[in-house]
C-alpha cells in the first residue's frame, strides 16, 4: 500500500500552485481553472483518506465536490460572459468600476 | 517501492508538472488542454487509489463536461486572441513569496503535528458503484437531494444571466 505522505504532500502542492495561479493570473477564465485545480487538490486528498481509513465517506464527498464544482463553472461562466459582453474585457483590473 | 507507489509518483509528477504549465503558459486554449491533463492524471490517481466510480465520474464530469464547457466560452469570447496585460511589478514576487511562505508552513505543521493512520485492507469491491451507492443513498440522501435542487438553480442562473430577449417592437 501506497504511504499516506505521497498523495497528502501532491495536494498540497496542487493546492499550491493553484493558489499561484489565482494571484499571478489576471484573466478571469484563468482564475477560474486555477480554483478548479485547489478544488481537484482537496479532491486528492479526500479519495487518499477515504482509502487509508477504508471508508466510503470520503468518495461520496468527491461526488459532491465534482458535483457542486459543475454548478458553479456553469454560474461563473456565464456570468463572465454576461461582464464580456457589457464591458468588453475581462481582465480583472479593468473590472474596477460598479458602472460603466 | 512495489509498482503501486511508483505508479502513483509518475502519475502525480505529471499532474503537478501539466498544473505547472498550465498556469505558466499564455495561451489560454493551451491552459485549458493542460488542465485536462491534471484531470486525467488524477483519474488515474483515483484509479491507483481504489476509487473506480469517482475517477470515471471524475474524466466524464470533469474532463469532458467542464473543461469542454471552458474551451466554449474560450473560443466564444475569442479569449485565445486576446493580448497578454502586463500586472503590477510587485504582484508576482508578492505572490511568489506568500505562497513559498504558507507551502513552508504546511510542511512544518504536517511533519510535526500529523499523525497519519495505517492503511487498513479494504474488500475488493471497495469504490465500486455498489459501495458508493450504497452510502450514498442511505447516509448521504439528504445532500444528495440537495445537490439536485443546487443543479436545477445553476441550470437556471446560467440561462438567466446569459439570455437576449428580442426587443418587440
Amino acid at each position: 500500500m501506497i504511504p499516506l505522505a505521497y498523495p497528502i504532500a501532491l495536494s498540497a502542492l496542487l493546492f499550491t500552485i493553484g493558489i499561484v495561479g489565482v494571484m499571478i493570473r489576471r484573466n478571469a477564465i484563468m482564475m477560474f481553472m486555477c480554483v478548479e485545480l485547489m478544488l481537484n487538490a482537496a479532491n486528492i486528498a479526500f479519495i487518499a483518506f477515504a482509502r487509508s481509513l477504508g471508508q466510503m465517506d470520503g468518495q461520496v464527498f468527491v461526488f459532491f465536490v465534482i458535483t457542486v464544482a459543475a454548478a458553479e463553472v456553469a454560474v461563473g461562466l456565464s456570468l463572465i460572459v454576461a461582464i464580456f459582453r457589457t464591458r468588453g474585457s475581462i481582465e480583472v483590473d479593468d473590472l474596477h468600476d460598479l458602472r460603466r | 517501492m512495489n509498482v503501486e507507489t511508483l505508479l502513483s509518483v509518475l502519475v502525480g509528477g505529471v499532474a503537478l508538472a501539466a498544473a505547472i504549465a498550465m498556469v505558466v503558459t499564455r495561451n489560454m486554449v493551451h491552459s485549458a488542454l493542460f488542465m485536462v491533463v491534471v484531470f486525467l492524471a488524477t483519474a488515474v490517481l483515483y484509479l491507483v487509489y481504489q476509487a473506480p466510480l469517482i475517477a470515471m465520474l471524475q474524466i466524464t464530469v470533469y474532463a469532458g463536461g467542464i473543461m469542454v464547457l471552458f474551451l466554449f466560452v474560450i473560443m466564444l469570447i475569442g479569449a485565445e486572441k486576446m493580448a497578454h496585460t502586463e500586472n503590477l511589478r510587485w504582484q508576482r514576487p508578492l505572490a511568489f513569496g506568500l505562497t513559498g511562505t504558507l507551502l513552508v508552513e504546511t510542511i512544518y505543521v504536517a511533519a510535526a503535528q500529523l499523525k497519519l493512520p495505517d492503511p487498513v485492507a479494504v474488500s475488493p469491491d471497495f469504490g465500486g458503484p455498489k459501495a458508493v451507492g450504497l452510502v450514498l443513498f442511505s447516509q448521504y440522501l439528504l445532500p444528495f437531494e440537495l445537490t439536485s435542487i443546487l443543479l436545477l438553480v445553476a441550470m437556471m442562473g446560467a440561462v438567466v444571466l446569459t439570455i437576449r430577449r428580442e426587443k418587440t417592437r
